[in-house]
């Protein structure tokens, strides 16, 4: 086992057990810096595989970007006084079940498939050649892609704006 | 020489499965929406692998566009969370019953 197989394992490790932890946690900012933790496995784990471009991506829009904007609006929403009472047993347990036949036969087509003997090569894009390669080939694309953004910023706009006409819960309760 | 490519699809399969079960199990807005979020880093985990696998760039290039599909995704979420919140003063989509 080399030096890079040994690291893919442990940040795999990393990367399942914050999940798993932020899937279960009740308090909402327990459960995004878990996850704020499993982004960075990522990160990592792209650096292994040869992306470091996309690494920083990952710290910057993920980490940074989406988990803040997740920190504030459970700032925003006072969820504390909120009490989530989770599914019955006996409803996610079928489910629960099902999902463990997947991984494992998931498993099993893994470790008996003839292709998976040989491992990966490792092999790095570098930022300069990605970008080129990028704007070369997919330069249309990442117009439609900054357009998306646009209007995605114009219906967050649009729907966090309150409207006097809309009836709040407050003024529910005056009535 | 790092790992066989099967290895990359189980962990991102796991991966997977787990932001399924924050998507489906949980009754908090903002848990499903972090939900959706932790399946599309599990895809991304699997194009990364593929790209090396292939050795080709194209899959880096397609987990940008993931990046910026999930960055736009995630701000129109948490925009309709606020204004949902608004109007009913919950985050529990058991409550939004106003049809009733």
């Amino acid at each position: 086992m080399t030096l890079s197989a040994i690291l893919f394992y442990i940040l795999s490790g990393v990367i399942l057990a914050a999940t798993v932890l932020a899937v279960t946690r009740r308090n909402l900012v327990h459960a995004v810096v878990y996850l704020v933790i499993s982004f960075f496995g990522s990160a990592l784990l792209f650096y292994l595989f040869g992306a470091p471009m996309l690494a920083a991506l990952e710290v910057i829009i993920y980490a940074g970007a989406i988990m803040v904007l997740f920190l504030f609006i459970i700032m925003m929403l006072r969820v504390g006084q909120f009490q989530e009472e989770m599914f019955p047993l006996s409803q996610w347990l079928p489910a629960a079940a099902i999902a463990a036949v997947y991984i494992f036969v998931g498993a099993v087509l893994v470790y008996t498939d003839p292709t998976n003997r040989e491992v990966l090569v490792s092999a790095v894009a570098t930022p300069q050649a990605f970008g080129r390669y990028v704007f070369e080939n997919h330069w249309l694309a990442i117009e439609l892609v900054s357009l998306l953004l646009l209007i995605a910023l114009v219906g967050a706009l649009f729907l966090g704006k309150s409207s006097p006409h809309r009836q709040t819960p407050e003024s529910r309760r005056e009535t | 020489m790092i790992v066989p490519f099967g290895h990359v699809l189980l962990l991102a399969g796991v991966l997977f499965m787990l932001g399924m079960v924050c998507a489906v199990a949980r009754r908090n807005l903002v848990m499903i929406l972090l939900g959706v979020e932790i399946m599309l880093n599990a895809a991304t985990i699997v194009f990364i692998g593929a790209s090396l696998r292939w050795q080709e760039m194209e899959g880096q290039v397609f987990v940008l566009f993931i990046f910026a599909v999930a960055a736009a995704e995630v701000s129109v979420g948490l925009a309709l969370i606020i204004s949902v919140y608004r109007r009913t003063g919950s985050v529990d989509p058991n409550n939004y019953n106003l049809l009733k």
